[in-house]
């Protein structure tokens, strides 16, 4: 990789005051370094927030669950109280990469990467979540905007993520056999604002099916998304999947996730 | 069982404690005094001309030490690397065999290809100058297929080699095979693409070239499964220096499957600068460069037909194949899809007559060479696919189709259409040992089962055979052979009684160093604690060619029996002396030196003892016990057997699931259940994930490699497979001394064809390789449409 | 160059480093620590796997100046006064291991998947040791060892 300056900051407020426009921000590394590594990126700076206290924390109140940015996946799978609340992002978190990536990548990494084929993203969608930053907060329906892109602006730094407690979610994750990101993950939440359908790793970025949120707010079943497939036409078609494989593995992974949910 | 230690015992690994515990000492473990650090630039094309280099802003980059181009090794006088094996076109024509300089001169030839090599004193700083080097390229229009290659108007990848035709080789009797399709009542003819896999030892491929000016000679350190092969090509055919003045070492390898045979460029490039540096210079491949610069293996698109009579039995075969060699000839790459292939097109089976037709295709592409099982893995697939889709068409169980055609036990030595001639086997008990294991009689309940939860179930067969051991020196030579197959082993014994056995095999993760010491154990009576394998090391054992081909135990193993038997012969002679006997009445057993009919006896330790401290000794016998044999096979070797496969499909997303895998195989002689077993696993594992997971695919227009890191390329993981049922069968090989036939590429061999003929069972309908769960998926809603 | 400092197998070590290292090429080089290996680049393999602060991690794949202040476990570091770790012994026991490559990282995945999972049975030894490529073995050794390591680290 190429070489940059390395800074360990003990506080947001520091972390905040040492970006530029080549810095980039290490929240485990786990997705920046492979990047790194083959030198297909090139920061003048990376900005280390593992060592900032608190940032890592785990809370649950009874309707909402707040992860840190910098808790790791496996801190999040392995948490009673995250299991106990919304047992479907335990699940998630148990499921993302393997148990190494999971004992050094964070939620903060994962969900401010973007990466088309993260989980994470589905469940901040799926559930609705809230993202917190240094200096605000972004409803989850703002937060993705394109392939690798987020709302965040450069001198921001997602500090944690509040996930609103369900009635019943669940995710099923269809596994790219190679790299194990998914082709297709289908978060699945019925909330008591109704029910929210959020894909990941079939398009450009994780998206919300509504067509199959409408039928299951009329009928929270598997059966009710018969016939209800979201379109290929803006998915994902490559080595691994056509588009129109993604789209049938969609409906799959819903109605999979509906009874998971208990539907 | 002889003991716990000896022939037939499952004895642990005497290897093992270095490698847990950290103490493996592999290519990248090894740092040399002084040390620089190269890194290739290679080429971000398939195909283009290079205009210009420009290495100036490069070599004035912090820590460069120099810059090769290709210019700089043809000045010296550098050739380019070899093909050893010739094929003779069936026009007469040799083989084409297009330059193949270590860094491209003018073109190059598929991505990867060596631009330059930068050295500088650390890694970092080489790669950083390697991205200054400024190549001006003039891209060409790439082919990647072989198929492709072959069509008229197509790029041609070599200027001297037209119509991008390596060889159009043929074997048997078209005459033969045409009359028996005139008289078939029925033939199954398919196309069937056998996919192209990157090997992906774990460790990939490094180099250090050590260059002392003192006495002028290199030490090559390389990840080879044959150093001496490596000396005697870059010695006599790349003339990197005398073979005296080149010693070659591969300490611990891990992983060959193949990809270690081969002489590479990266080596042949570090050799030469580290004299023109007169500093050693060390290269170690990251994963990304062995995808792109590795020899891959398979890629052969095939058609094939056979004809039946109306009972089911085989009258004739013919296939067609195209093997894509890549953009260039890899050491042996003539060899696999002509030898190693279609002399193994008879499977286990008295078809009798056979033809087979190959075109070897240069493409814009990494060349192809020997990958776990060589031609054989191409040759069953091929067969077994035919045979199970012979019985659908003619509504017979395989089982029984394959019974009324194998080659009965008691009909050795049989003499094949092509050119084989088996030595041994029980092919019908191998196949009632498999059926045994995988509880057959319970599959309809088992199907039944599955379909009532919505899911496909299917069991696939595979009857394999392989030709290892290689090889008679005398045969192989006779077919375009470039080197004999022999091999060489040196028992020495130490005054103290112990034992270093020298051999020239290489153990890359095949057990040698325990397996071997077994053989001492058995018949000197040594105990294994005592006896030392030592291998891979040019200025140790004596000339040797090396591990690949399931040859170690057969050859390698059949030539330190030879070197036990001197030392034998030559203990009598020194035990007849110490207890005043006559060597006649000497009798050896187990280490133990008896005169007949009497309690006298001298142990082998004594014997040894004696010899080096010969105060009394006779006179007429050199001193020392130490002893070097050579052994050349007169035959290959015939491995067998039969593997089961069962998967269960899920037809809404295309996931196959193996759920169970039996298989009987006929190794002959077993020295070491535990390792064979093992080298079962692993082949089961890596034929499994040809059918299933693996495929090294090029982009049709630009020749990129899309399945460039295990990101894209799916390597086989601990969830892809249920425990497998594993048995052996044992008809000695008449043909060595041990009466071994070889383990280390059946499963490979065997596997592809028994998880594709269960996937298609299950889906009623035929797919290529790999099943990947989108063809599968696609498949099973095809079927259904099609019942609706 | 910044200064790192650790404890690697009990033994407090310090070095300057550039920024770019990797904690592999820290252990690799720095401390001649060669027993963790290098298998891919794109954090897959697991030929790498050390133990930070008592968990599996991917020494390829975290800088060396992350780890400033960690406990670091090796697979030098896991015999102790000449004996085998349990699990060490099992894959030796089982056959669990051919070119020996894979080795170590396996070992210490394996060693924490116990760690996290007392009584794994099958399902849950495959599917734990997803984060780690073996290309010899087919892996059924490995699981057998695995288990019988569970079983003899008194799960």
């Amino acid at each position: 990789m190429y070489d940059f300056n390395y800074h360990r900051p003990g506080s947001v407020d520091e972390a905040v005051g040492l970006i530029n426009e080549d810095a980039k921000l290490l929240a485990g590394g786990q997705s920046l370094l492979p990047t790194m590594k083959l030198r297909l990126a090139q920061p003048s700076d990376v900005i280390d927030l593992g060592g900032i206290p608190g940032l890592s924390d785990i809370s649950v109140d009874g309707s909402t669950v707040t992860i840190g940015a910098t808790a790791t996946h496996a801190s999040v799978a392995a948490s009673g109280a995250v299991a106990g609340a919304i047992p479907a992002l335990a699940d998630l978190a148990s499921g993302i990469g393997d148990t190494q990536v999971r004992n050094v990548g964070t939620i903060g990494g994962s969900v401010a990467n973007a990466d088309p084929a993260a989980d994470y993203p589905a469940a901040v969608l799926g559930l609705g979540a809230t993202l917190h930053t240094n200096s605000r907060t972004i409803a989850a329906d703002d937060f993705f905007t394109g392939i690798f892109e987020t709302a965040l602006a450069e001198n921001e730094i997602l500090t944690k993520v509040s996930f609103p407690v369900p009635e019943a979610a669940a995710y099923v994750k269809f596994a790219n056999p190679a790299s194990r990101y998914a082709i297709v993950g289908v978060f699945v939440a019925k909330t008591s604002d109704g029910v929210r359908v959020a894909v990941t790793g079939a398009g450009g970025s994780a998206f919300r099916a509504s067509a199959m949120e409408t039928a299951l707010n009329a009928n929270f079943s598997a059966s009710a998304l018969d016939g209800i497939a979201v379109a290929s036409d803006d998915l994902n078609n490559d080595l691994h999947a056509s588009a129109e494989y993604r789209a049938h593995l969609v409906s799959v992974m819903a109605k999979r996730a509906v009874q998971a949910a208990g539907g | 069982m002889s003991s716990e230690t000896g022939i037939g015992a499952s004895v642990r690994r005497k290897e093992d404690k270095r490698f847990l515990t950290g103490k493996g000492r592999y290519l990248d473990d090894i740092n040399r005094p002084g040390q620089a650090y190269g890194v290739f630039l290679r080429s971000p094309h398939a195909f283009a001309k290079i205009k210009s280099i420009d290495t100036t802003e490069a070599g004035k980059a912090p820590g460069v030490v120099a810059i090769y181009t290709g210019a700089d090794l043809a000045a010296d006088g550098i050739g380019g690397l070899i093909c050893g094996w010739a094929i003779t076109s069936k026009d007469g024509e040799p083989h084409k065999a297009p330059a193949h300089p270590a860094i491209a001169v003018d073109t190059v030839r598929h991505v990867g290809d060596q631009v330059a090599f930068v050295i500088a004193d650390s890694l970092a700083q080489a790669k950083d100058a390697a991205e200054l080097i400024e190549v001006d390229y003039e891209e060409l229009t790439p082919v990647v297929s072989g198929a492709d290659a072959l069509a008229s108007g197509a790029p041609q990848v070599h200027d001297d080699v037209p119509g991008n035709l390596c060889y159009d080789w043929e074997l048997g009797d078209p005459a033969a095979v045409d009359a028996a399709f005139a008289a078939a009542a029925h033939v199954t003819k398919m196309d069937i693409y056998n996919n192209r896999l990157v090997p992906n030892a774990m460790e990939p491929r490094a180099a250090i070239g050590d260059f002392d000016s003192g006495t002028d000679e290199i030490v090559l350190y390389t990840t080879s499964q044959n150093p001496h092969v490596a000396r005697l090509v870059l010695s006599a055919f790349v003339g990197i220096a005398p073979e005296h003045k080149l010693r070659v070492v591969a300490p611990d390898v891990g992983g060959g499957f193949g990809s270690k045979i081969f002489i590479y460029a990266e080596e042949t490039v570090c050799a030469w600068a580290a004299r023109k540096i007169d500093r050693p210079v060390k290269w170690t491949a990251e994963r990304s460069e062995s995808f792109l610069s590795d020899a891959h293996g398979r890629d052969h698109h095939t058609t094939a037909e056979l004809a039946m009579d109306a009972n089911g039995k085989f009258l004739g075969l013919r296939v067609n194949t195209i093997a894509n060699m890549g953009a260039y000839l890899s050491t042996f790459a003539t060899s696999v899809p002509s030898y190693l292939y279609a002399t193994l097109l008879a499977g286990q089976y008295t078809t009798p007559a056979i033809y087979a037709n190959v075109k070897a295709v240069f493409t814009n592409t990494a060349p192809v060479d020997a990958y776990r099982g060589a031609g054989r893995p191409e040759a069953t697939y091929v067969v077994e696919r035919m045979v199970e889709r012979a019985a659908r068409d003619l509504g017979i169980s395989p089982v029984e189709l394959r019974k009324r055609n194998f080659i009965a036990p008691d009909a050795y030595p049989y003499e094949t259409p092509v050119i084989m001639t088996y030595d041994s086997g029980n092919y019908p008990l191998n196949m009632d040992t498999a059926l045994k294991l995988i509880d057959y009689d319970g599959y309809a309940a088992r199907k039944a089962e599955s379909e009532s939860q919505g899911k496909k179930r299917g069991i696939g067969f595979s009857s394999f055979i392989e030709a290892c051991g290689i090889a008679p020196s005398a045969a192989v030579g006779s077919l375009g052979a470039g080197v004999g197959l022999w091999e060489s082993a040196q028992v020495r014994f130490n005054p103290t009684g112990g034992v270093t056995v020298f051999t020239g095999s290489h153990s890359h993760g095949q057990g040698h160093e325990t397996t071997f010491a077994q053989l001492i154990t058995e018949h000197l009576g040594v105990p294994i604690e005592n006896v030392e394998i030592s291998h891979g090391d040019t200025g140790k054992v004596p000339f040797g060619m090396g591990t690949y081909g399931s040859r170690s135990l057969a050859v390698g193993g059949s030539a330190i029996m030879r070197a036990v038997d001197k030392i034998v012969e030559k203990g009598k002679k020194v035990a007849a002396h110490l207890m005043e006997a006559s060597v006649e009445d000497i009798e050896h057993a187990k280490g133990v030196f008896k005169v007949a009919g009497t309690d006298k006896q001298v142990t082998m330790a004594e014997v040894a003892f004696a010899a080096y401290v010969p105060h009394n000794y006779p006179p007429d016998l050199e001193p020392g016990m130490d002893e070097t044999a050579f052994y050349d096979p007169t035959n290959f070797t015939f491995p067998a057997g039969t593997h089961i496969a069962e998967v269960e499909i899920d037809p809404e997303t295309g996931v196959v699931e193996v759920v169970d895998w039996a298989a009987s195989d006929d190794f002959g002689n077993v020295i070491n259940p535990m390792i064979v077993e093992g080298q079962i696993h692993g082949g089961v594992a890596q034929g499994v994930g040809q059918a299933l997971l693996e495929n090294a695919v090029y982009d049709s227009e630009t020749g990129q490699l899309l399945t460039g890191s295990y990101m894209d390329y799916t390597m086989p993981r601990a969830d892809d497979f249920p425990s497998l049922k594993v048995e052996t069968t044992n008809t000695p090989c008449p043909g060595n001394p041990l009466g071994v036939k070889g383990c280390g590429e059946a499963g490979a061999i065997a596997a592809p064809a028994a998880l594709m003929n269960a996937i298609t069972d299950a889906l009623g309908v035929e797919i290529d390789m790999p099943a990947t769960r989108e063809k599968v998926w696609r498949a099973a809603q095809a079927v259904q449409q099609a019942a609706e | 160059m910044p200064n790192v400092s650790m404890t690697v197998n009990g033994k407090a070590v310090s070095a300057e480093v550039e920024p770019r290292t990797l904690l592999v090429q820290f252990l690799r080089e720095k401390l001649s620590l060669t027993g963790t290996h290098v298998g891919c680049d794109t954090s897959q393999c697991g030929a790498c796997v050390v133990h930070i602060n008592g968990k599996s991690v991917k020494a390829c794949t975290t800088l060396a100046l992350q780890n400033e202040g960690a406990e670091v476990t090796t697979i030098e570091g896991l015999a102790q006064n000449g004996e085998l770790h349990p699990m060490q012994a099992a894959f030796k026991e089982h056959h669990g291991l051919q070119c020996g490559f894979c080795t170590p990282g396996m070992v210490m995945s394996a060693i924490d998947l116990v760690k996290t999972h007392p009584n794994p049975d099958e399902k849950t030894i495959r599917e734990g040791l997803e984060g780690n490529i073996c290309r010899c073995t087919g892996y059924q050794n490995i699981v057998k060892a695995v288990k019988t390591a569970a079983d003899n680290m008194g799960g």
